[in-house]
């Protein structure tokens, strides 16, 4: 549906975007990950139409955006970062307006006008004033905008930023339910979003593609092996890391210092990284068990979003993706046992 | 089709802020005075030449309709930079320029849509000032024909700074330079007749011809000169045209 090959997009002074390909099959829901001034809004304007590219190309639903614009914008539907409006018109109004320069005949806009609205939750403030409707609304109008011609694809350039967490909720349930019938692209710096609405992840940072999977791919390429805690109640924390090194599979354990102030207990802390491809965590538990000490908890670690972001974007070392970024304490609070 | 989806559009704009009514609002003031002072000069001429006894013809049209449509073209040039400024410099700001962009229509659509939206409050603003013109049909016989080509005249020459103006609202996202430059250039295109006063150099000449006021003068008079008509017509193009460019410079310099 969507595919970009070498894209450059220069500047005067720096360089936006460099040298990116992608592709985006049709349905799909596509996040396009990166941290503030990556190069995301600059690839967005490129695909609808707005700027032309520096050097290479890009083609929706078949058509060039340099050699066939019209074709192009007529099946997208854009949402900038800043939502188009015009704060002296009716929200009735604007859309009549839009869905006219977008090329809807004037005898199906009411009928697109009340399904949008329907859709998008606008039905209510249609006769307001833009200009006195609340940042969720404007957001909501913005993307009733970007769907009304029923374009193929969307793209929508961080569709929830500036919202409440309740209105960002609504907006990606919102996104979602358009899922079926629209190709969609939207850019975001926040990780979680992307986990929750995309199938693929798209990251760029400083202008260049960084990784371009799905988002359970992305995870799993990362981390071949398996990263488990385990909390164990004995005292003797020598002992039981030498026993837990020799369950098979394990490539190495590390023993966490407990924090100081909340010892007392004979909790003790361990990272267990496994061998490539082994599942550890029956024999982890097996061995503790018949070593007569407590199991207080045994988790694995997922590695999230954020951290291979971080391992991602940090450097562009091919070793920074390996162990030596550790998960510590902090992290495991936000890992999910598997 | 476009262009009158977006002229419609600018027109409720101009309606919708306070834009369109303050113009219009100067715009009748200033030019109720001009009127006023114009017909107060001529009734006492014309009270001094009839106690006087003499037989000194006055013309309604040379001796009001004239100064007045001279005084009337110098206050359109004040107010059309107020009309234009915003017109792109707005939607630069507001963001809403990358609706228009990512649009399927042409950019030719948007620059005479927007133009033509400008054209129509400054026509608005020509029929609010005939109705001083009216209270002189119905107190007098003023030739129609005149009036009508000076009417004419001061359309054309709004047109064309009207392009200009458009123009130069393309340059920037601020709404107060593009009406600083706008009547900057508006005035200056104004005076230029000045330059071919001091000399007839064929620079100067040039210069001079370049001048919107000069070319106004026939028709203030009454007279339609094609040159001038031709002068009007390519100006208005040029601006309309430079605007063109100007908003598609605006895609690689974004």
């Amino acid at each position: 549906m969507i595919k970009v090959e070498g894209l450059t997009k220069r500047y005067a002074r720096n360089i936006a975007v460099d040298n990116i390909s992608f592709e985006v099959e049709k349905g799909q829901i596509v996040g396009f990950l990166g941290p503030n001034g990556a190069g995301k809004t600059t690839t967005m304007r490129v695909l609808t139409c707005f700027m032309p590219p520096t050097s290479g190309t890009a083609s929706v639903a078949g058509y060039d955006v340099q050699e066939n614009p019209m074709e192009v914008k007529r099946r997208i539907g854009y949402l900038p970062e800043t939502p188009p409006l015009y704060p002296d018109m009716e929200v009735v109004e604007y859309l009549d307006f839009v869905g006219r320069i977008k090329g809807l005949s004037p005898a199906d806009l009411p009928r697109r006008i009340s399904e949008v609205s329907e859709k998008c939750e606008i039905a209510d403030v249609q006769t307001k004033l833009i200009g006195k409707l609340s940042k969720g609304y404007r957001q909501r109008v913005g993307l009733a905008q970007a769907i009304l011609h029923n374009p193929d694809v969307l793209i929508l350039d961080e569709p929830t930023s500036g919202l409440d967490p309740h209105q960002i909720i609504e907006t990606r349930n919102l996104i979602k339910g358009l899922a079926g019938e629209h190709t969609i692209i939207l850019s975001t710096h926040i990780l979680s979003e992307v986990e929750q609405i995309c199938q693929k992840v798209i990251i760029i940072a400083k202008g260049k593609l960084v990784a371009t999977d799905s988002v359970e791919n992305l995870t799993s390429r990362l981390r071949g092996s398996e990263t488990v805690a385990v909390e164990v109640i004995a005292s003797d924390a020598a002992a039981v890391q030498a026993r837990l090194e020799q369950v098979a599979g394990v490539s190495r354990v590390m023993h966490k210092e407990t924090p100081r102030g909340t010892s007392g207990d004979d909790r003790l802390y361990f990272t267990v990284e496994s061998l490539e491809g082994r599942h550890i965590r029956p024999g982890l538990a097996r061995t503790v068990i018949e070593a007569g000490w407590n199991l207080n908890e045994l988790h694995g670690m997922a590695l999230s979003l954020e951290e291979i972001f971080l391992e991602l974007t940090a450097s562009s070392k091919p070793e920074a993706a390996k162990p030596e970024a550790k998960p510590d304490a902090g992290k495991t609070q936000e890992s999910e046992s598997k | 089709m476009n262009t009158l989806t977006i002229c419609r559009k600018e027109l409720q704009s101009y309606f919708r802020s306070p834009i369109a009514y303050t113009v219009i609002a100067l715009w009748a003031l200033i030019g109720g005075f001009f009127f006023y002072f114009g017909l107060s000069f001529f009734v006492q001429r014309s009270m001094e030449s009839a106690m006087t006894g003499q037989a000194f013809p006055m013309n309604v049209n040379e001796w009001i309709v004239r100064p007045l449509l001279s005084n009337v073209n110098v206050v359109a040039l004040f107010l059309i930079p107020m009309i234009t400024m915003r017109l792109f410099a707005e939607e630069k700001r507001s963001g809403t320029i990358e609706l228009l962009m990512t649009s399927p229509i042409r950019d030719v659509e948007i620059v005479l849509g927007k133009w033509l939206a400008a054209v129509a409050l400054y026509s608005i603003m020509l029929v609010v000032s005939l109705l001083h013109m009216s209270i002189l049909f119905r107190y007098g016989q003023p030739d129609w024909k005149p009036l009508a080509v000076g009417y004419l005249g001061l359309l054309l020459q709004g047109g064309c700074l009207l392009a200009i103006g458009t123009f130069v609202s393309t340059l920037t996202n601020n709404q107060i330079v593009a009406g600083a430059i706008g009547f900057a250039i508006s005035l200056l295109l104004f005076v230029l007749n000045w330059v071919s006063e001091f000399g007839s150099s064929v620079t100067e000449r040039v210069i001079g011809y370049l001048s919107v006021q000069s070319h106004f003068e026939s028709f203030s008079k009454g007279v339609i000169d094609s040159k001038d008509l031709v002068f009007y017509a390519t100006m208005t193009i040029l601006g309309l045209f430079l605007t063109s460019r100007s908003l598609e410079s605006v895609r690689w310099r974004a």
